[in-house]
């Protein structure tokens, strides 16, 4: 078993208004020095057998087709130790 | 002899009755899609409608895009066939690519329900002929995720070509770029926009009839092809 994670975006040009209200939360709070939040998605997806280079391969077209919008965000694949 | 004008249901789709409501009233047959069908029973054109489909999970469209009555929608849209993408179905057409950008969280964060003014900008597509280029309209827009965003090149393309269907008037009620509100693809067939012309059919239940020339520019299209 492995685990392969997809890290999700939204590119630097879009607007990403969730990421604003949570920034304009933040202070209300107390936390502040916080110039910028963008939220993004996490997905973690379990592997049966060994992740390779193929198998890889796959996951990116699959974080390209379905988990992410390359349109409008950018993601990351890797490998969890 | 009319024209046939599926309209598909996905799990979570809310204004599939009203669009088959505004077809019939427009002069045409309604015919039910289902998401799951892999046959478009000889339909003419299709319409995606309104609402959430799949719950709007993982981004709005992107799993309806994947339902076996889409391969079929995007098969023949290519081959010419019109398709109408309202609201969520907007997003569905992004999503499937068949048009350009990608709809967002409005900028303002909440949930918008207006009667909006449009203006109709290009008249060159299956969906806008009965109206003149310029003409303003007024029909219901109802969204959380309605900021149409593109790149400045696709957005510079699609305004050089005339391929910005309708715009917002007034105030831009949700951030979308270039106060955009619905698109066509190069050839026209394929039209996607956030307000929802199929609820501006009757004056008892819209704040206009405005709506209605979406429906009978398609037939009009169809029967005269």
């Amino acid at each position: 078993m492995a685990r392969v994670v997809v890290d999700v975006m939204l590119k630097p040009e879009i607007l990403d208004p969730q990421g604003q209200a949570v920034a304009q939360a933040l202070p209300r709070l107390g936390f502040d020095g916080i110039t910028d939040v963008r939220q993004g998605k996490r997905f973690e997806l379990e592997i049966d057998g060994e992740v390779t280079e193929e198998r890889l391969a796959q996951l990116r077209d699959a974080a390209e087709t379905l988990l992410s919008n390359p349109v409008i965000e950018d993601y990351t694949v890797r490998v969890e130790p | 002899m009319t024209a046939r004008i599926g309209v598909v249901t996905f799990p979570g789709s809310l204004d599939e009755r009203d669009a088959a409501r505004a077809v019939r009233i427009a002069g045409g047959e309604a015919v039910a899609l289902w998401h799951g069908d892999e046959d478009l029973r000889g339909v003419d054109a299709v319409v995606l409608p309104g609402g959430f489909s799949y719950g709007d999970y993982l981004r709005c469209g992107a799993i309806a895009r994947f339902a076996p009555v889409m391969s079929l929608v995007i098969e023949q849209a290519a081959a010419g066939m019109p398709v109408l993408g309202i609201c969520n179905g907007f997003q569905v057409l992004c999503e499937a690519h068949l048009l350009p950008g990608a709809l967002i969280r409005n900028d303002h964060r909440k949930f918008n329900c207006v009667d909006q003014p449009l203006r109709v900008e290009s008249t060159a597509t299956a969906w806008t002929s009965a109206y003149t280029n310029g003409q303003n309209i007024v029909v219901p827009l109802k969204n959380g995720e309605g900021g149409y965003v593109a790149d400045d090149d696709t957005l510079d393309r699609l305004e050089g070509e005339g391929r910005v269907v309708v715009r917002y008037v007034g105030d831009n009620p949700n951030g979308s770029y270039r106060g955009v509100a619905g698109i066509a693809n190069d050839r026209g067939n394929v039209v996607g926009l956030m307000p929802h012309p199929e609820h501006a059919i009757e004056t008892l239940t819209g704040p206009s009839t405005d709506g209605l020339g979406f429906f009978t520019s398609v037939l009009h299209s169809l029967v005269t092809a």
